[in-house]
């Protein structure tokens, strides 16, 4: 009878030995294989903090009129540009300007390696059935799995600092660029590509002259995900020590400064609403060609 | 009939999982229903043969499902064969490379599609110009070139506009457009008027016409109306369930139809207008002393006039050049307008 009321675990002294081998081992590898892996990403630590040196180091008025000038250019719409505007110079005028130009710095810097990989993945993915039926599952873990658990062995192998802040972030932040990508491709009209490859264009130009363009709008909902994904990090990263408006927050929770929090928070949730609000409205310019006359 | 463009020998083709191994039992002749039932595999085209005279309009007609547009993708290898060769130019496309496919699919073959298929993102200009740069062509001079053709399917003034802006029947005139522009000798068309509304489509057939008139290419062409294949076709080749049941010019399919299956597509049809007094004449008659001359290649319809007020009712027949063909009176005239009986 104890048999069923008991789980038949394995005994603790395996478990503990199970585990016990794994950590060392991880330890081993990271002793080993740490200074290169340091080595390999180092040309991206001196580009995040040369990206984060340039936004701090240039006058606030010049980086509103930038803020404002892509605000414009992505969403044409002077409400979303001047709410921009604004919104970024109530965050200067409550003193945390120095912090969200360091999250903005990482956001951007993750966005652009997501894109940079995630979209050259998710075209292998729609090209190969096979890609697919293993890249998604590696996907639904990568999602799914609590940050914290796989902070542990990024921290292991690159300890604290920027590279692997932005590696936990592009983790969580990689799979809808990907996803998106391969379902854009996917969802791409058959006659269309039956055309292409009746004119004679071979795979390359089919991918480039038709599937990637009218995947856009479908790789741009991606992006912005990956833009979100990337912002909702940024408090966990900085317990890693990524500098930013997550290091305020940080201090407001385990000091219970309600106000320092909420300020910094707000601020976290203002860069989303323009990220998300000019990536959009950009991703459904892409898509004017849709509808008729009278549009853009 | 002049020489052969295209060449399409004993071409069978099989959807299924293992098409290889079901082609034996397909060439021993087994139904298309047996096939699918004892084997899971669809019967889409069984033994075809069919020479495409050069320059001329070659229509393929059929029933929904009868495997017409399966036949015109095997024509540029959009579908691959299960067995069977198609000749072009005395070349095997059955065995071209990959890259040699693409030429020929970029030089001498063009399509115009059903659903039309133009790329949704790119403006008029720029669909047309497609094929061109497929070929290799500068965009300035790809886009001098479509532009050409924009103006001969009377789309100027649109060619800055996107697809999504035009009517069904404009965007097909950007469809043929598309497809002429890369000055290939054959032109497949699958059910290319087809989606419009009739009047429309008319305006459309007057236009490919006009346009073979002077261009003289072969083309392929797709329907599934009779009055459609009757006024483009030079030949006409009826497929059912995947078989070929006739071919030949319009005026045997109506005089002489293979069976009741074509029989059966005819009889609704202004058999006055298909019929040429040329097929009439009876070279055996004489024609009484000063009867009327008409051209071989009048329709029956309008001959009936003349044959009505000829001196004994009846006429002589002659080519083009002159040369005799024989004699056509009303009475043989007047049963010709008449369906065979059954
Ligand atoms: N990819 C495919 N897989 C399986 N069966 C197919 C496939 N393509 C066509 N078929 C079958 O082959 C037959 C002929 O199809 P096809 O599309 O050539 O007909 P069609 O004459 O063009 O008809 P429609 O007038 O409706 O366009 C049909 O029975 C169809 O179900
Ligand atoms: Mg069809």
């Amino acid at each position: 009878m104890d048999f069923f009321l008991e789980f038949p675990e394995l005994g603790r002294h395996t478990l503990a030995a199970m585990r016990k081998a794994i950590d060392t081992s991880f330890i081993h590898f990271s002793r080993e294989y740490g200074a290169a892996l340091e080595a390999f990403f180092y040309p991206l630590l001196q580009f995040m903090i040369w990206f984060e040196k340039l936004l701090l180091s240039t006058p606030w008025p010049i980086i509103l009129l930038i803020i404002g000038g892509l605000a414009w250019f992505g969403s044409r719409s002077v409400k979303i540009t001047v709410g921009s505007v604004i919104a970024m110079a109530l965050i200067g005028i409550f003193g945390m300007w120095e912090d969200t130009m360091a999250t903005l710095a990482i956001v951007s810097v993750a966005t652009l390696l997501c894109v940079v990989i995630g979209i050259p993945i998710g075209i292998v993915m729609a090209r190969f059935e096979r890609a697919q039926s293993v890249i998604t599952p590696i996907l639904d873990v990568m999602q799914t799995i609590p940050s914290f658990v796989y902070l542990i062995p990024v921290v292991m192998l690159l300890g604290i600092g920027k590279v692997p802040g932005l590696l936990a972030v592009c983790i969580y932040a990689i799979p809808p660029i990907v996803r998106l990508t391969n379902l854009g491709i996917r969802l791409v009209d058959r006659d269309v590509l039956e055309a292409a490859d009746a004119f004679g264009a071979s795979p390359r130009q089919k991918l480039f002259s038709v599937q990637v363009p009218l995947a856009l709008p479908n790789i741009f909902a991606g992006v912005n995900q990956t833009i979100m994904m990337a912002l909702s990090m940024v408090v966990i990263a900085s317990m890693i020590g990524v500098r930013g408006l997550g290091v305020p927050v940080l201090k407001a929770i385990s000091n219970q400064y309600l106000s320092l929090g909420l300020m910094n928070g707000l601020a976290i949730v203002a860069l989303a609403i323009i990220f998300d609000r000019v990536s959009q409205t950009y991703g459904q310019r892409l898509q004017a060609y849709r509808k008729g006359f009278g549009d853009e | 009939m002049s020489e052969a463009k295209i060449e399409i020998k004993n071409l069978y083709k099989v959807f299924g999982d293992h098409p290889s191994k079901v082609i034996e039992l397909v060439q021993d002749g087994i139904s298309k229903t047996d096939l699918l039932e004892k084997h899971g595999h669809i019967l889409g085209l069984k033994d075809i043969s069919l020479k495409i005279p050069n320059r001329e309009i070659q229509v393929i007609m059929g029933l929904s499902g009868s495997g017409k547009s399966t036949l015109i993708r095997h024509i540029n290898r959009l579908i691959e064969p299960t067995a069977g060769e198609i000749w072009i130019d005395n070349e095997d496309v059955t065995a071209m490379s990959q890259a040699a496919l693409r030429d020929l699919r970029r030089f001498k073959t063009s399509m115009v599609f059903q659903k039309f298929a133009l790329l949704p993102h790119r403006t008029v200009i720029e669909n047309v110009a497609y094929g061109l740069s497929m070929q290799g062509v500068p965009e300035a001079e790809a886009h001098k070139r479509a532009m050409h053709w924009i103006e001969r399917v009377e789309l100027n003034g649109f060619e800055n506009n996107y697809p999504g802006q035009l009517s069904g029947g404009m965007q097909q005139r950007v469809g043929l457009a598309r497809a002429l522009a890369t000055d290939a000798e054959i032109l497949l068309m699958d059910e290319a008027f087809s989606a419009l509304d009739p009047l429309i489509r008319t305006g459309m057939q007057n236009i490919l016409l006009g346009l073979q008139e002077e261009l003289h290419k072969t083309i392929v062409f797709i329907t599934h109306d009779l009055d459609e294949a009757l006024r483009l076709g030079d030949n006409i080749a009826i497929l059912r369930d995947g078989e070929m049941v006739q071919d030949g010019s319009p005026q045997d399919i109506v005089m002489r139809p293979a069976d009741d299956y074509v029989s059966e597509f005819i009889k609704d049809i202004n058999r006055g207008r298909v019929i040429k007094v040329g097929s009439l004449a009876d070279p055996a008659a004489s024609a009484s002393d000063g009867a009327p001359i008409i051209v071989a290649d009048t329709a029956l319809e309008t001959a009936l006039s003349t044959l009505v007020a000829a001196p004994g009712q009846s006429c002589r027949i002659t080519k083009k050049d002159g040369s005799d063909l024989g004699t056509l009176t009303l009475e043989r005239a007047v049963a010709a307008l008449h369906a065979p009986a059954g």
